[in-house]
């Protein structure tokens, strides 16, 4: 089960036959995802990674291959484009690794995606995985063990930070999904733990934000009213200065709004525990647990 | 990206958003020039810094004759103005913008952010010009006015409108200010900005609507599509270590502790910082090195970590894709390349081939500490920076 893939999602890579774009489809097929294909532009007909072929267009390849998920490493600048091709072209899942997308790119993607049935996930964002079966994008595989916990993140080595606690305490987890350290994400906390609520073989997720906006809190509202599996969360940036971005676009505190001491008593008044230092996320999931 | 509000008030200019005239000095007698070249018997010096609240900390003057221009231009440029912005120490002030004087019948409020929560682009209007739009929200919530706009219809005249009425406009400033709104939102979604904040947005007596005020803020992401935009952008208003940092793609931000870090990933960074303060330390600075912490960007963050005269330093990584060999390949390298000069270096390494990175670091002889968790990292380097501190009466 887990949420939105398993061993059976159809992957294509657009961007496949740039660096980053071949290197971690090789990687992704390692691990043994379903990758069925790739689209660059003007590549099409030939292949890579030994067997993998490349197309010239998305709706080429859904065409060829069926794919239903495409995960995208093309650059800040033609990264509205892919989406928005991918979508067009009937993919039901669409993976954004790429960071630096201009606010108002992502604006018009997301409003444009609104009247599809597709779901973006990122961008700026390690991507997806489910332990065992499928992973999209460019987290380290072998931390990842399958077992019960759902991880949520708007970070990307925080996050493996937290699997590779999960892994250890024995744990395990089902989906891990990178949201993405953007200010405008394709999808956020809410839909994803609903998605976990609803996931059998999930018994607890972790949530791990950050400074900026106020997904966290309106997560945290979201769980005290309709979660019935325990939630444990860390926040990232309590040392965080006011109007400095902490590296991810999305992580800024202004006009006051945005602490991560705003979010964590936001989460602890949800009844989430939240862990005080990273070292403490598979601990204090532990302790979620034992209810 | 920041710019000054001369700098912002010109784009104003470009897209017929009215906005007072005034000319830039460098110079007491430039100051004296311009407001000649101006014209009238009254005028505004401005000083001209990146951050907010100016005026409050003394850096605006009104002037009723030209001596008084001279007199106020000679008190602004070259103070260090404090604002609750800048700091205690303040920013050094190097240039003034001389302004004609205007009538004011009504100061107003407006801005345009992107409201993260409907992922649109938002503009407020509010009666309480003059005052942060933080603290009318916190007081006087209900004196805000919103409007949001989807990327396929934009901004429409009824908007403005709408928002006028709100304020309590009427007759021809009504025309004004839905033209005015009109302007500014071309500006923010041409210019790709990422604030736009008009306070005081001024209601003259004849009804016509202008910008006392401007800050423009710009997405720097999307600084390669705008070149005139980025052609603004004024280095002495930046922290020389951050622009430094910025030449060798290192996220850094200088913070005011004495423990530098250096880590891979922003919430990892971050979270890096937070765990020191936890274990009573205070971090110096946060650094995302990136995916790629190659030997020349180690050693480039060495370099900044150690002119920022940190008391010790700690690495965090966790290896991915990154393998932690290669990783600790390019810490001993930048080690021996910048030379740590007795601050303790506290390394942590997990993930890809730890074992392998680890006994890299012992076998280089160098006096490197290192740590199974970031927790432990964080304990050790709070303790070494105390050490280090103590024998250096630091």
């Amino acid at each position: 089960m887990a949420i939105l893939i398993d061993r059976n999602t159809r992957v294509i890579c657009q961007g496949i036959t740039g660096g980053a774009g071949l290197f971690h489809s090789g990687q992704m097929k390692e691990y043994g995802s379903n990758l069925v294909g790739g689209v660059t532009p003007n590549k099409g007909g030939t292949t890579v990674l030994d067997d993998v072929p490349v197309f010239n267009t998305v709706k080429e390849a859904v065409d060829e291959t069926n794919a239903n998920a495409s995960v995208i490493f093309v650059p800040a600048r033609f990264a509205k484009d892919a989406v928005l091709e991918a979508v067009d072209g009937g993919i039901e899942l669409v993976v954004c690794i790429t960071e630096g997308i201009p606010v108002l790119d992502m604006i018009t993607v997301k409003d444009a995606m609104k009247s599809t049935g597709a779901r973006l996930i990122g961008p700026n964002c390690p991507g997806i995985i489910t332990a065992d079966q499928c992973k999209i994008g460019i987290m380290p595989g072998y931390i990842h063990k399958a077992g019960t916990i759902g991880v949520i993140s708007r970070s990307g080595t925080l996050t493996y930070e937290a699997v590779d606690q999960l892994t250890n305490n024995g744990l395990g987890e089902t989906t891990c999904i990178g949201i993405g350290g953007d200010p405008v994400p394709g999808t956020g906390f809410i839909d994803l733990l609903e998605l976990f609520n609803n996931d059998p073989e999930t018994e607890g997720v972790v949530m791990i934000g950050e400074i900026g906006g106020t997904a966290e809190e309106e997560a945290a509202e979201w769980v005290a009213s309709h979660m019935t599996k325990p939630v444990s969360a860390f926040i990232a940036g309590q040392t965080a200065p006011p109007g400095k971005r902490m590296g991810h676009a999305g992580a800024i505190i202004s006009g006051g709004k945005g602490t991560a001491s705003d979010k964590i008593a936001a989460l602890e008044r949800a009844g989430i525990p939240v862990a005080r230092t990273p070292s403490h996320i598979g601990s204090t999931m532990e302790t979620a647990l034992a209810g | 990206m920041k710019i000054h509000e001369y700098q912002a008030k010109q784009i104003l200019q470009q897209y017929g958003v009215p906005t007072p005239r005034g000319g830039l000095a460098r110079t007491v007698d430039e100051a004296e020039q311009a407001a000649r070249d101006l014209g009238g018997e009254i005028w505004v010096v401005k000083a001209q810094i990146h951050a907010g609240g100016r005026g409050m900390g003394g850096g605006v003057k009104l002037a009723r004759s030209l001596s008084e221009v001279r007199q106020y231009a000679e008190q602004i440029l070259g103070m260090q103005l404090v604002t609750h912005q800048t700091g205690p120490e303040g920013t050094l002030v190097q240039k003034v913008y001389i302004e004609e004087g205007c009538d004011i019948a009504r100061e107003l409020y407006l801005g345009m952010v992107l409201d993260r929560q409907t992922g649109q682009v938002c503009m407020m209007a509010s009666s309480e010009g003059g005052t942060s739009i933080e603290e009318v929200a916190a007081t006087n919530p209900e004196r805000i006015h919103k409007a949001w706009f989807t990327p396929g219809v934009g901004f429409s005249a009824f908007h403005g409108r709408r928002l006028a009425y709100a304020l309590g406009l009427e007759g021809p400033a009504v025309r004004s200010f839905v033209s005015f709104a009109a302007g500014l939102y071309r500006v923010y979604t041409e210019k790709d900005a990422s604030l736009a904040e008009i306070n005081p947005l001024v209601v003259t007596g004849a009804g016509d609507v202008i910008a006392l005020d401007c800050k423009l803020n710009f997405d720097g992401n999307a600084l390669y599509r705008h070149p005139d935009v980025l052609e603004l952008r004024d280095l002495d208003e930046e922290d020389p270590s951050e622009v430094e940092a910025s030449k060798y793609e290192l996220n850094y931000i200088k913070l005011d502790g004495n423990i530098g870090c250096l880590v891979n990933g922003a919430g990892l960074a971050m979270a890096t910082m937070d765990t020191l303060q936890h274990y009573g330390g205070e971090p110096a600075n946060f650094l995302d090195v990136g995916g790629s912490a190659t030997t020349e960007r180690v050693s480039a963050a060495f370099r900044i970590l150690l002119q920022d005269q940190v008391h010790a330093i700690m690495v965090n990584i966790f290896g991915g894709i990154m393998k932690c060999d290669t990783i600790a390949e390019g810490v001993i390298a930048a080690v021996k390349d910048v030379g740590l000069g007795g601050v303790p270096l506290i390394v942590r390494l997990a993930g890809t081939n730890v074992a392998r990175g680890k006994a890299l670091l012992a076998e280089s002889g160098l006096p490197i500490r290192t740590a199974e968790s970031l927790a432990e990292a964080a304990e050790i380097s709070v303790a070494e920076a105390r050490n280090y501190a103590e024998q250096n009466n630091a």
